[in-house]
């Protein structure tokens, strides 16, 4: 077992300098994001209004008619503590025209269409509150792939898209997240019942361990299964990082220049700032 | 002989030289007020860290002739200084690089030699390596400067140990990382090891500016260190904040310390030389 504690204080001065520097060195001085009731985007919303000050943070609840009430009451649980500005807008009436659309609609597919639906809230809101859109994306997720791409992997900047998750529960009891939140299966709650343990068919905690072999520490596959990792665990993981490779990385652009945008055009965003 | 030098650690504009400047020389100024003999500034000062493309856009010539430097060789009329830029050499070569400046005139260039190009880092695509490592003299007695990378490896500080510099002068933009349960990242501990192994290997000062800030999701975590030659901690400036640092140093410190421990007296470089010659012979 690696142990994969982390300095939360340090963490947390890291990542609010990090908030406050990256959007005030864009002209900005507000955030806003979707607030689920779910650990990383209390994570999320702590670290902004911390950076930030609650009055310069909109939390917006975004439900579908399936979500369960606890996950409205838990936003609002967080948004009360924080005293961050707060907005709710309910996607049903936006979705289900679409998901109604098709007859051969699948579960996936309605989830894609929600997460979507709520970047698209997000997005424009960003606008009208002149903030930017903070992400909430978790290292696991990012590696695993387990996202909508162009929804909740949709953000201006992702504070916490280096720690596993195992991590950002860690972070979230440092923050003060209520622990009711801190401590309930996480869920995309897409639909009713579903909890990412269940569809990714793994523990949290198990695959933090394996990822951080893997990726920080730069094990080989077969060194992970000499570790005591299952041989089809260790083989599903390193597939699935590599088959959602593509949500990590911009679209490729197919060259014909001498010089193209992301082969040897390079800057980084902050360019000029 | 007492002198007071500053650590200046700040967050770059990326690529906006301009900017730069004016807070190098509001530092500078700041310095020059609370009594500093010298000043340091950290890697790539007027430019920023990840310059990628921005390397060539921003590369400037370190001549009277050119405005920037114009300004900093004006401003050295009365403090010593330190500070990084992008070196662009008469064949039009870009180099990572450090001016040491005095009495309005560039007393030393340092070209960065070890350009760190693997895992986060891409220096060798953009720039070229210099080729030389020079200790010289300054009103304070004989310096050396190196750029982050150059002192992780140890051949350089003792190159310049051995050409005569009492007091070494390192910069970084040491990006963070290795974040685990304490109270320091990985990175900061390891930087902060290293300074204080030179002081007590070489009874030498060594001074240490790192910048502070972000750049996309790096961040950048200060801590500019001086080290005395017992190797015991002079300052050390806060982590991850702006701040200028101004601690004095007692270069008297030097005799005491040799008498105590004449490490220097007793080095056999003849022997280094020798078997370096053997080795490479041999390879």
């Amino acid at each position: 077992m690696t142990d994969l504690t982390i300095n939360a204080e340090l963490t947390e001065k890291i990542l609010t300098g990090f908030i406050h520097t990256e959007l005030n060195r864009v002209g900005f001085q507000r955030a806003l994001l979707g607030v689920s009731g779910g650990i990383d985007s209390a994570v999320s919303l702590y670290l902004s209004a911390k950076a930030l000050g609650p009055e310069n943070v909109l939390a917006i609840r975004m439900p579908y008619k399936t979500s369960p009430d606890h996950t409205l009451e838990d936003a609002q649980l967080m948004i009360d503590d924080l005293g961050v500005q707060s907005m709710t807008v309910e996607i049903t009436p936006m979705v289900d025209p679409l998901i109604d659309r098709f007859e051969d609609m699948t579960k996936i597919r309605a989830g894609n269409i929600m997460a979507r639906m709520r970047m698209i809230v997000l997005f424009d809101q960003s606008v009208a509150f002149n903030g930017l859109v903070m992400g909430s994306s978790n290292k696991t997720e990012i590696l695993l792939g387990y996202s909508t791409i162009y929804g909740d992997s949709a953000a201006a900047l992702q504070p916490i898209g280096d720690l596993y998750k195992t991590q950002v529960r860690q972070l979230a009891r440092h923050l003060g997240v209520p622990e009711l939140v801190v401590s309930k299966a996480p869920s995309a709650d897409l639909w009713e019942g579903q909890t990412d343990e269940g569809e990714l068919g793994f523990s949290y905690a198990d695959v933090d361990q394996l990822l951080h072999l893997l990726v920080d520490q730069r094990y080989r596959p077969e060194a992970c299964v000499e570790e005591g990792f299952d041989r089809d665990f260790v083989a599903r993981v390193v597939r699935r990082v590599r088959q959602n490779h593509f949500k990590r990385v911009m679209p490729p652009i197919a060259k014909l220049s001498e010089r193209t945008i992301g082969y040897d055009f390079l800057y980084l965003r902050d360019w000029g700032t | 002989m007492k002198i007071n030098i500053a650590l200046a650690q700040f967050n770059t504009k990326l690529g906006v030289v301009r900017a730069n400047l004016e807070t190098h020389l509001s530092m500078i100024d700041q310095a020059r007020q609370a009594g500093a003999d010298l000043i340091l500034f950290p890697e790539l000062s007027l430019t920023g860290y990840a310059l990628l493309d921005l390397a060539v856009e921003t590369a400037i010539r370190p001549h009277q002739d050119d405005p920037v430097f114009n300004e900093l060789l004006g401003a050295s009329q009365e403090i010593d200084l330190m500070f990084g830029f992008v070196h662009e050499d008469r064949r039009h070569r870009f180099y990572i690089a450090s001016a040491y400046l005095s009495g309005g005139k560039i007393l030393h260039i340092h070209n960065k030699l070890y350009l760190p190009t693997y895992g986060m880092f891409d220096e060798g695509r953009f720039f070229a390596p210099g080729n030389s490592v020079r200790a010289f003299d300054t009103r304070f007695g004989r310096v050396g400067m190196l750029i982050c990378e150059d002192f992780w490896h140890a051949s350089l500080p003792y190159l310049l140990w051995m050409d005569g510099a009492d007091i070494l002068l390192f910069s970084s933009a040491s990006p963070g990382r290795g974040l685990t349960d304490a109270p320091r990242l990985s990175s900061s501990e390891w930087v902060e090891h290293t300074n204080r192994a030179y002081a007590g290997l070489f009874t030498n000062f060594v001074a240490h500016a790192n910048r502070v800030g972000y750049e996309d999701g790096l961040n950048f975590w200060g801590g500019s260190t001086i080290f005395d030659p017992n190797g015991h901690l002079v300052v050390c400036a806060p982590d991850f904040e702006p701040a200028l640092t101004v601690a004095e140093i007692d270069l008297n410190q030097l005799h005491r310390t040799r008498a105590r421990l004449p490490l220097l007296r007793d080095e056999r470089a003849t022997v280094v030389q020798r078997e370096l010659e053997r080795i490479l012979g041999e390879t």
